[in-house]
C-alpha cells in the first residue's frame, strides 16, 4: 500500500491549541502578569474597609449592620463551638440528597421524553405547566406532608432543581444532528448504540449548563425550606439569629452559605470541564446566578 | 450504455421511484423510474442540480431510506450485505469527543470487533490518508479537508466492496477539493472498489468517473449515462484536454435541454 503523505498548504496547519502565551506581545504579557482576579479581590477588600469605617465612624447599631470584624468574630465563634459546622452539615446533606434526586429524576425523565413520543406528548406539556408553579410556594405544603425533618427539605431542593435540569437534558438529548444519527445508522448502529455513542455525549454540554443553574438553586431551596419550618440547618440558624437580634451571626451564616454555593458550583464547573473536554466554548449559561 | 452481464454487475437498480409526502398535504416525486447497472470496480459519478434526487438514490442504496417502488439488488449473487457498503457524507460528521484514531474505529466499536487487526487497519488508513501524525488529535484540531479524510477513512475501515459518497467534497474550498479528488483516485486505484460518487460539479464528476450518470430534477430522472473514456491515472491537467471539454459540454447540454423542456 503506497503512502500518501503529501498535503497541500491549505490544510497542513491544524488549529492551534488556545493562545500560546509565547505569541503574546511584550506589552500584553506585562499586563497579564497581574491576573484580573487580583483587582476583584482588591475591590472586595476595599469595600470591606469602607464598610468597617462607615460602621465605626457613624456608630451604626449592631442590630442593623454589624462591622465586618464583628461578622468575622461571629464566624470564628460559630466554628469554635461547632454550631456552624453541625448546621452546615445538615444543610449540605439536604442539598446533596435533594440535588442527587433531581439529577436522577431529570435524566431518566429526559431519556423517556426524548425516546418515546407517547411519553413526550402526555408528560411534557404537564411538566411545562407545573414549571410555572413557584416551587418555593410548595415548601409549606411539603412541611405539612413530610414533617419538619430532613425529608421535606430534600424534596423542596429536588423540586426546585428538577426543572432546569430536565429542560437542559431534553434539549441536550435532542441536540445531536440528524446527519450524525444517520452516519451511525449507516454503520449498523442500534438505537441504544446511537444513544450511547452519540446522544449522551452530545447532551453532556447542555446537562452541565443545567447542573450549574440547578446546584445554585438547590442551596436556595434548602434555606427557604428551613425558613418555613425546621429545627436545624443554616436556614434555621438565620431565623434563630434574627429572632435574638444577633445580626452578626446572620451575616456569618450568609457567608457560610455563599461559600457552600461557590464550592458546589466550582465542583460542577470543574467536573464539566473534565468531562466535556471537546467543546471550545465553556457552558456559561447562568453561571453567575 | 453497454449492457453488463449478470456476473460482474454489483448493484442493479430496477425502476426505482421515491415519493415524499409534503407538509402541505401534497407529494414530491424525488425519484422517477431510475434503472442502472453498476459493474464491479467501476467509478460512477452521479451529477445533477440540487433536488434531482441524487442523494435520495444513495440513501436508498445505503438503506437509510426506503423506496416507494422498484428494487435494489446486489450482485453477483446478492451476497452483498449492507455492511459491505461504506458511506461518506457531505459533512465529515466526526464524533468530536473521539480522537482521529477512535473515529476511524467507530464501526468496529459498534460491532464490538475492535482487535489487533482493526487497529492495524486503522494505522494503515492513517498513513494512506496522510494523517499518521494526527491519530491522537481531536477533530476540532483538524482542517476541513483533513476531517473529511477521516470521514473517508472511517467508511473504508470495514473494507466495504462499495463506497457511496454523497457530495463528500462539497463543503471544501476549491483547491482542497481538487486535491482530495485526486487523492481519492489514488486510494481507489489500490483495490478498485465500486464507487458511487454524487456531486453537482460536472468537471469533478468527469475527472473521477468511468461513467457519469446525469440526473434531472422534478421528478428525479436519469437523463443519460455518459461514458468517460479518458485514460487513467487521471491528472488535473486532464481538465484542459479537448476530450475532457467535449464530455463536460455534452453533460451540460443534457442538463440544459432537460431544464428548458420544463
Amino acid at each position: 500500500m503506497s503512502t500518501n503523505t503529501e498535503r497541500h498548504p491549505g490544510e497542513t496547519a491544524p488549529v492551534e491549541a488556545p493562545a500560546s502565551s509565547d505569541s503574546a506581545t511584550p506589552v500584553r504579557r506585562r499586563r497579564r502578569r497581574v491576573p484580573e482576579i487580583t483587582y476583584s479581590v482588591l475591590v472586595f477588600l476595599g469595600l470591606l474597609v469602607v464598610w468597617q469605617v462607615v460602621v465605626k465612624v457613624f456608630d451604626v447599631s449592631t442590630i442593623l449592620v454589624p462591622a465586618p470584624t464583628a461578622v468575622a468574630d461571629s464566624l470564628i465563634d460559630g466554628f469554635r463551638d461547632g454550631s456552624l459546622v453541625t448546621h452546615s452539615l445538615v444543610t449540605c446533606k439536604e442539598i446533596l440528597i435533594g440535588f442527587g434526586i433531581a439529577v436522577g429524576a431529570a435524566l431518566v425523565s429526559a431519556v423517556l421524553i426524548t425516546q418515546f413520543r407517547a411519553v413526550e406528548r402526555v408528560l411534557f406539556p404537564l411538566l411545562i405547566l407545573t414549571q410555572t408553579i413557584p416551587k418555593v410556594a410548595m415548601a409549606p405544603l411539603l412541611i405539612v406532608w413530610f414533617g419538619i425533618g430532613v425529608s421535606s427539605k430534600v424534596l423542596t431542593v429536588a423540586l426546585i432543581a428538577f426543572f432546569p435540569l430536565l429542560i437542559n437534558a431534553v434539549l441536550g438529548f435532542r441536540s445531536a444532528a440528524h446527519e450524525q444519527v444517520e452516519m451511525l445508522r449507516s454503520f449498523g448502529a442500534s438505537r441504544t448504540q446511537v444513544m450511547r455513542h452519540l446522544q449522551i455525549p452530545s447532551a453532556l454540554p447542555h446537562i452541565f449548563a443545567g447542573l450549574e443553574v440547578a446546584v445554585i438553586l438547590s442551596v436556595t431551596g434548602a434555606v427557604v425550606a428551613e425558613f418555613v419550618g425546621s429545627s436545624e440547618g443554616l436556614g434555621y440558624l438565620i431565623q434563630a439569629s434574627n429572632f435574638t437580634l444577633d445580626v452578626a451571626r446572620t451575616f456569618a451564616v450568609i457567608v457560610v452559605l455563599s461559600a457552600i454555593g461557590i464550592a458546589l458550583h466550582a465542583i460542577v464547573v470543574q467536573l464539566g470541564k473534565w468531562l466535556v473536554f471537546w467543546t471550545a466554548t465553556p457552558t456559561d449559561t447562568a453561571g453567575e446566578v | 450504455m453497454p449492457t453488463s452481464t449478470d456476473t460482474d454487475c454489483v448493484i442493479r437498480l430496477d425502476a426505482l421511484s421515491m415519493v415524499y409526502p409534503t407538509k402541505s398535504g401534497g407529494t414530491v416525486q424525488a425519484l422517477d423510474d431510475v434503472s442502472l447497472s453498476v459493474r464491479a470496480g467501476e467509478f460512477i459519478s452521479i451529477v445533477g442540480p440540487s433536488g434531482c434526487g441524487k442523494s435520495t438514490l444513495l440513501r436508498i442504496i445505503m438503506g437509510l431510506s426506503r423506496q416507494t417502488s422498484g428494487q435494489v439488488t446486489f450482485g453477483p449473487s446478492d451476497d452483498t450485505h449492507r455492511n459491505q457498503l461504506g458511506m461518506v457524507f457531505q459533512q465529515p460528521l466526526l464524533l468530536p469527543w473521539r480522537t482521529v484514531r477512535k473515529n476511524l474505529l467507530t464501526s468496529p466499536d459498534l460491532h464490538r470487533a475492535r482487535d489487533a487487526a482493526t487497529h492495524a487497519k486503522a494505522e494503515e488508513l492513517l498513513v494512506m490518508l496522510g494523517l499518521e501524525e494526527f491519530g491522537d488529535r481531536y477533530p476540532n484540531e483538524l482542517s476541513g479537508g483533513m476531517q473529511q479524510r477521516v470521514g473517508i477513512g472511517r467508511a473504508l475501515m470495514h473494507d466495504p466492496r462499495i463506497l457511496l459518497m454523497d457530495e463528500p467534497f462539497g463543503a471544501l474550498d476549491a483547491m482542497t477539493r481538487d486535491q482530495m479528488g485526486l487523492d481519492l483516485l489514488k486510494i481507489w486505484d489500490q483495490d478498485r472498489k465500486t464507487v458511487l460518487f454524487v456531486t453537482h460539479s460536472i468537471p469533478e464528476a468527469v475527472l473521477l468517473a468511468d461513467r457519469v450518470v446525469v440526473m434531472t430534477p422534478r421528478p428525479g430522472r436519469l437523463a443519460d449515462v455518459v461514458e468517460v473514456a479518458l485514460p487513467r491515472p487521471r491528472r488535473l491537467e486532464n481538465i484542459n484536454t479537448p476530450e475532457f471539454g467535449e464530455i463536460v459540454l455534452k453533460i451540460r447540454k443534457l442538463l440544459d435541454s432537460e431544464h428548458s423542456a420544463h
